[in-house]
């Protein structure tokens, strides 16, 4: 009995010049999470740890409540990873064929109907597909075995936005059902502006933020100033300068506007707000 | 039920679904008993968080215009729509007599008021 569909807590996995550094977030049940950072920030690490893929070195994962090396949390896992791992000379019926062997849940009438709707062939090699095409394979197949938590890493990353939007569409039909989650990474974070209901923004190897993405959109603002302007430590989380002005992230915007007339507020994108935290924290080391 | 987005507002998506609601329900386009979406269905449909929906939902609850059955969702209140536009009125009746105080006393003409007024309200219209 568990309100989280995956709680991580400090994860930490040493490579030759990367860490992972006690990482922690959750992923509640019924929500969809979105995963940014930059490329390198360590989003499929994480998730290559939490799916156990890779041996982390130290930390829990706790999947449905219980551990994530637990079989029975497999079975009720949807993954999609950004590149389509069938073998080539399959067809959509090879593949149906394979994975129906190994999960037991298996939805043939649901796979049928994933494939009819994204207009994918039964009997052409998965060779012959577009990268769009091969995806939507991909999602078919994490779906078709009907799990309680969909995992997809960089699942948009290179795709026109026609087929975005229609994977965005799946991924919101999947949460109609309060039962389920997803958990997202993308650098795209339009995509994740979008659906999100939470934001978790990684930066090298450490977690950044934990936040409710409307608390981000509706709240934090991007102020912009004279250089000659003060602006009070506490009032900004990060600050950049730019040629001609000083720029800066408040959590609060209309409190900033408020205090500070002069200056411009504007509310803050989820790519403005990922940009200030990985690009602010170098020029802000005084 | 329609209900359009902006996101260029500066006003948050919550309390865009929200007063477009209440403006449905207040011109009768929503009627008493009549079922909403469901909170996970109107997110899919505009392609939002559901904790978006969720807080216009709860603030449409808070104000009385609907009421949700656990289970089998949200509904219409079968409140008296005449009374709350009444409530509406009297609010805005003190603003604008502020606002006459105001003009009177700083020699802004009834004229420029009226029209202030009118540029208010028109602007509502391509959001509300």
């Amino acid at each position: 009995m568990s309100e989280n569909s995956v709680v991580v807590r400090g994860l930490c996995k040493q490579f030759d010049g990367f860490a992972l550094d006690h990482v922690s977030f959750q992923v509640p049940k019924g929500r969809i999470v979105g995963f940014i950072g930059e490329n390198g920030a360590g989003k499929s690490t994480t998730i290559n740890l939490i799916l156990n893929e890779l041996k982390k070195d130290g930390g829990e994962i706790e999947i449905f409540g219980r551990d994530h090396t637990d079989a029975a949390v497999k079975r009720e896992t949807g993954v999609v990873f950004d590149q389509c791992s069938f073998p080539e000379v399959f067809t959509a019926r090879d593949v149906e064929r394979m994975l129906s062997g190994i999960y037991p849940s298996w939805d043939g009438k649901l796979y049928q109907a994933y494939l009819e709707r994204f207009g994918l062939p039964l009997q052409r090699a998965v060779k012959h597909f577009s990268k769009g095409m091969k995806m939507k394979l991909s999602i078919t197949c994490a779906l078709a075995h009907r799990p309680r938590l969909l995992i997809l890493d960089e699942a948009t990353a290179g795709l026109d936005p026609v087929i975005r939007d229609e994977i965005l569409d799946i991924l919101l039909d999947f949460m109609q059902d309060e039962e389920h989650a997803v958990f997202f990474s993308s650098h795209i974070t339009s995509d994740i502006q979008k659906i999100a209901d939470y934001v978790v923004l990684i930066h090298q190897g450490k977690i950044v933020f934990e936040e409710e993405k409307d608390v981000l959109l509706d709240r934090y603002g991007v102020l912009r100033c004279g250089k000659s302007m003060a602006v009070e430590p506490s009032d900004y989380i990060v600050r950049r300068e730019t040629g001609v002005s000083m720029e800066y992230l408040v959590k609060d915007r209309q409190a900033a506007e408020r205090k500070y007339p002069k200056a411009v507020a504007d509310s803050a994108s989820l790519e403005d707000i990922m940009l200030f935290y990985i690009k602010g924290d170098m020029s802000c080391g005084d | 039920m329609e209900i359009l987005i902006s996101n260029r507002s500066r006003k948050p998506i919550y309390e865009q679904i929200c007063q477009q609601i209440k403006g449905q329900i207040m011109d009768g386009t929503l009627t008493a008993g009549e079922a909403l979406p469901s909170m996970r269905a109107l997110a899919r449909d505009l392609h939002i968080s559901v904790i978006t929906v969720q807080r216009a939902y709860e603030d449409l609850t808070r104000d009385g215009f609907i009421e949700t059955v656990s289970g089998k969702g949200s509904f219409v209140s079968a409140q008296n729509r005449e009374f709350i536009q009444e409530e509406q009125l009297r609010i805005a009746e003190e603003l604008l007599q502020k606002a006459a105080e105001i003009g009177r006393a700083h020699g802004i003409s009834l004229e420029r008021l009226a029209g202030i007024l009118q540029l208010f309200y028109e602007e509502g219209d391509g959001h509300v």
